[in-house]
């Protein structure tokens, strides 16, 4: 499949080469070694191959998502996958001759410039494989910059970023990772103070957290700072739109999910991990990153630069081993961010804000009651009479993704459904969910 | 009119205040109605403001200042840049796949689950290996993955003075600086004359403190390590396990089993072998395989079936955790899926058949101008050098330059750091003879020039949309951003 040697130019090639048969080329390999039974289905032709894709794919079940937790459906206008599948970006590699990759070397500096500015921060990598790896990558980063001792972390981190973390870094030799409590579903700001000692290298926590609830990320940046650490937030791009920034609130590194600048879902992946940080710690970014550079007439080319800091010039003593990005999906965002411009991602952070308070506001009315009573984006927690898996099970049969279970982090939380509202839904569709959910 | 338009403009110079690309409906009421001003951002960003026209003509001219493999031969040596199927991009998302939510209730997402469970299983045929994780979303990853694996294996067995992993002096930097992320100190073996690992500095470096060996299959010069059933046994008569860079499996596929090998641990790239696009620099993915006593350990959960249903388990005590957030770069593994079901057990080993042969090809054909380093028969990629008297000054760097004007991207350069000057050329199966052919040609000239007018590959590239750029000029003041 795909190769293109006939009989004749395979006889001609192996006559170049000097040798009667391809199998003489595999001499190095040990005989015994040598062409083992496989044992594989029949080979499919395109035409078979796309029947038996689309036949799996009618597998899945379309619903009507009200489910977020680290994974979101937002809109994508056309124009981002039409671009993107461009095969001068899908088909490039990571460009080592900036030369002949000035496309892609460019885009990256635009995807950097652009999240620099929604970030509020000084410096963005060129993106690295999701939110919980940047976020586990950070922590590192700043263990390197305070060689201290300690990493709190929040209790409203994503449940998966703080498994990520700990196997990230649970061999890194005396470290101690602590968790920091909520109250009321946001940080507990006691607990914090209390936990903030001298061997504290960093705080870990995420606004929005893991269960939607804004955090008084003013308040946590003041005390951890105070106490001589660093401040690693993990934000949320879209809300940006509209809420306080890494910047404003003074993050030392911020990191995100980026899946939802113009990514679909793809049942979890590829992600982008956005990494982002103050400029006097650009020499600790693991990864890569863009910048601009003259070519020999002078003029403005981009580079893949401050490659010193990188695994294949250190080697073991590089920041990570990390040596790709997510370019494709770091270009899918900087597509969808030009396309909406400021305007744009500010009407998106609008409606999902407007649309996540309306559905809270006509399940409230319905009588149904919020676990938590703070602020929130685009997610919600509701406190049900029925267990949340249950009613997970019965609006999937109506063709709805009733949220997340909170039971599957917490025992207690096992009435508790986190719901998620974005832009992609309609007042007849918010009107369809609260009518499911009635009698939960 | 080139100077009239400024094709390489950033889309921010372009922007004009009030242009807009994409609009949404209007929200009924502004943010303050439900968040307070403290939580509220206070300034505007600098974002581009262009219209949908706009933003198209501008990454449409952008992605023409791209070399890709879809325009341009791209021999770039341990990349694997083979044709990556049109279908497979339009497979890989179909919409019922592209809107699977990763949480969505499992019988809502059977046919992606599927879809994964076959492809673990396929790994885990054409390589011989037990399991199969699909999680890791880089080969990078994935070797993070295989040695804390290792790890979580030795700290189960209460083995805690295994400190030590082992790697050639010709493995890629991703080895070195995962085996330090797993905290593990590094140790460095030289390889021998005829690039293969030297067994007398395998013997000296192995102890018990040794945890794992990284070996790359083949090798980074291009070589299979012919002693690698040896090899295995003397890691595992010291108590240690044998972890393979499967970077270059493209050499084996169809052809051999690293399960027969002795292997405990592999990570493969769906984005070499299995066909999937680089994109520009990723996504990738890099699946792990395991040994039956290493399978327990991988990172959870993993895709099982159970009375015909498919599911995620993530009830695997002895997990070593989770790499990422979810299970795995899924659209990349459902190209590889598309890119296995396309061949069966009589036409599987053409890959790798292929690839070799057209490896070998340009081995052969640029012998006298650019001689291999080592000189035996290849396996999918040749490792070629300099002969330093005859290049005028002429160094690899303006080779690959110069390449780029006679319309190749540039093979891998001065890696392996083993060989001096070193071009790297992987050629891959799916280019035709008339190509390889082609850049013999190109290859031959430039060595022509080099001693003729040798100026020509010093300044080159002399049609590209930049000259050769300055890359110092970079580092010296970062700008990373508007």
């Amino acid at each position: 499949m795909f190769i293109p040697h006939t009989p004749e130019d395979k006889k001609e090639m192996l006559q170049a080469i000097g040798v009667g048969s391809i199998e003489e080329l595999f001499a190095q390999i040990p005989t015994a070694l040598r062409y083992p039974a496989f044992n594989l289905p029949a080979a499919l032709q395109e035409q078979a191959l796309t029947r038996h894709m689309q036949e799996l794919a009618a597998k899945n079940k379309s619903l009507l998502h009200f489910i977020g937790a680290g994974c979101e459906e937002h809109f994508i206008p056309a124009a981002v996958n039409a671009l993107s599948c461009r095969g001068e970006f899908l088909t490039a590699y990571t460009p080592y001759q900036a030369e002949a990759s000035q496309g892609t070397l460019q885009t990256i500096y635009e995807f950097q410039s652009c999240i620099c500015e929604l970030f509020d921060m000084e410096v963005c990598s060129a993106s690295h494989y999701d939110g919980a790896t940047a976020l586990a990558e950070a922590c590192a980063a700043a263990l390197r910059i305070n060689n201290k001792t300690k990493i709190l972390y929040s209790a409203g981190l994503h449940p998966h970023y703080k498994e990520v973390l700990k196997t990230y870094l649970k061999h890194v030799p005396g470290l101690q990772l602590e968790e920091v409590p909520l109250q009321n579903g946001t940080v507990d700001l006691n607990a914090l103070k209390e936990k903030l000692t001298p061997q504290v290298s960093c705080f870990a926590v995420a606004g929005p957290n893991f269960l939607g609830q804004l955090e008084p990320l003013e308040d946590i940046s003041a005390l951890v700072h105070g106490a001589g650490a660093l401040l690693v937030s993990v934000a949320k791009p879209l809300a940006l739109g509209v809420l306080h920034t890494p910047g404003q609130y003074g993050a030392d590194f911020a990191v995100a999910e980026g899946q939802t600048l113009g990514n679909a879902m793809n049942f979890g992946g590829p992600g982008l991990g956005i990494f982002t940080c103050k400029k006097e710690y650009v020499r600790q970014v693991p990864g890569r990153i863009v910048g601009i550079a003259k070519d020999k007439a002078g003029k403005r080319s981009f580079v893949l630069t401050l490659q010193a800091r990188e695994q294949h010039i250190r080697r073991e003593r590089a920041a990570s081993n990390i040596c790709s990005n997510q370019a494709l999906c770091a270009l899918n965002a900087v597509i969808y961010l030009t396309l909406l411009g400021y305007g744009g991602l500010r009407e998106v952070a609008e409606l999902n804000l407007e649309k996540a308070h309306t559905l809270k506001d006509m399940l409230a009315a319905d009588g149904h009651k919020l676990k938590f009573d703070g602020l929130f984006f685009n997610e919600f927690v509701l406190e049900l009479n029925t267990p949340a898996k249950q009613v997970i099970k019965k609006l999937a049969k109506k063709g709805i993704a009733a949220g997340f279970d909170l039971g599957a982090v917490r025992k207690e939380w096992n009435n508790c459904l986190l719901v998620c509202v974005t832009e992609t839904k309609t007042q007849a569709d918010l009107e369809k969910y609260v009518q499911a959910m009635r009698g939960f | 009119m080139q100077e009239i338009i400024k094709q390489n403009a950033l889309s921010i110079e372009k922007s004009r205040p009030g242009r807009r690309g994409v609009r949404f409906e209007k929200p009924q009421n502004t943010p303050e109605k439900y968040i307070p001003a403290r939580y509220l951002r206070t300034h505007t960003p600098r974002l581009p403001q262009l219209s949908e026209l706009d933003t198209v003509r501008h990454f449409t001219n952008l992605s023409r200042q791209n070399y890709c493999l879809d325009s341009h031969f791209y021999p770039l040596g341990s990349c694997t840049m083979k044709y990556n199927p049109k279908a497979y991009d339009v497979l890989s998302v179909l919409p019922a796949l592209a809107q699977a939510h990763p949480f969505a209730p499992q019988e809502a997402v059977q046919g992606t689950l599927e879809i994964l469970y076959n492809l673990q299983e396929l790994l885990k045929e054409i390589t011989g290996m037990s399991a199969f994780t699909l999680q890791p979303a880089a080969g990078a990853q994935g070797e993070l993955t295989g040695i804390l694996t290792a790890r979580a294996y030795f700290d189960a067995q209460k083995d805690k003075k295994r400190t030590e992993v082992i790697v050639p002096d010709t493995a890629h930097g991703t080895n070195p600086a995962t085996s330090h992320m797993a905290g593990y100190s590094v140790i460095n073996i030289k390889s021998g004359p005829d690039g293969c690992v030297d067994k007398e500095a395998l013997k000296t470096a192995l102890s018990d403190k040794t945890a794992v060996v990284m070996l790359t299959v083949p090798n980074t010069v291009g070589l299979f390590e012919k002693d690698i059933c040896e090899i295995a046994d003397m890691v595992h008569a010291a108590g240690a396990l044998l972890y393979m860079d499967g970077a270059n499996f493209n050499a084996l596929i169809g052809v051999a089993k690293p399960a027969a090998f002795g292997v405990d641990l592999m990570h493969l790239n769906l984005h070499k072998t299995f066909a999937s696009p680089h994109g520009g620099g990723g996504p990738g993915s890099g699946p792990v395989g395991a040994s039956a006593k290493l399978a327990p350990y991988l990172p959870k959960p993993l895709v099982e079936k159970k009375n015909g249903k498919f599911f995620l388990n993530a009830k695997m005590p002895k997990s070593l955790g989770r790499m990422k957030a979810f299970y795995g770069n899924i659209a990349v593994c459902i190209r590889a899926y598309c890119f296995l079901r396309q061949y069966d057990e009589q036409t599987l080993k053409d890959v790798a058949e292929n690839a070799v042969l057209n490896a070998n090809y340009v081995r052969v054909l640029l012998k006298d101008a650019f001689p291999a380093f080592f000189d035996a028969p290849c396996m999918h990629e040749c490792v070629l050098t300099l002969q330093k008297d005859k290049m005028n000054g002429v160094r690899t760097a303006d080779i690959a330059k110069r390449l780029l004007d006679y319309g190749f991207y540039a093979p891998t350069i001065y890696f392996p750091l083993i060989v001096p000057e070193a071009l790297m050329i992987e050629p891959t199966e799916t280019e035709s003879k008339e190509m390889l052919d082609l850049f013999v040609q190109a290859m031959q000239r430039i060595f022509a020039e080099a001693s003729q007018e040798p100026s020509m590959v010093h300044e080159a590239p002399h049609n590209q949309p930049v000259e050769r750029i300055d890359e110092v000029s970079a580092a010296r003041e970062p700008n990373l951003r508007w």
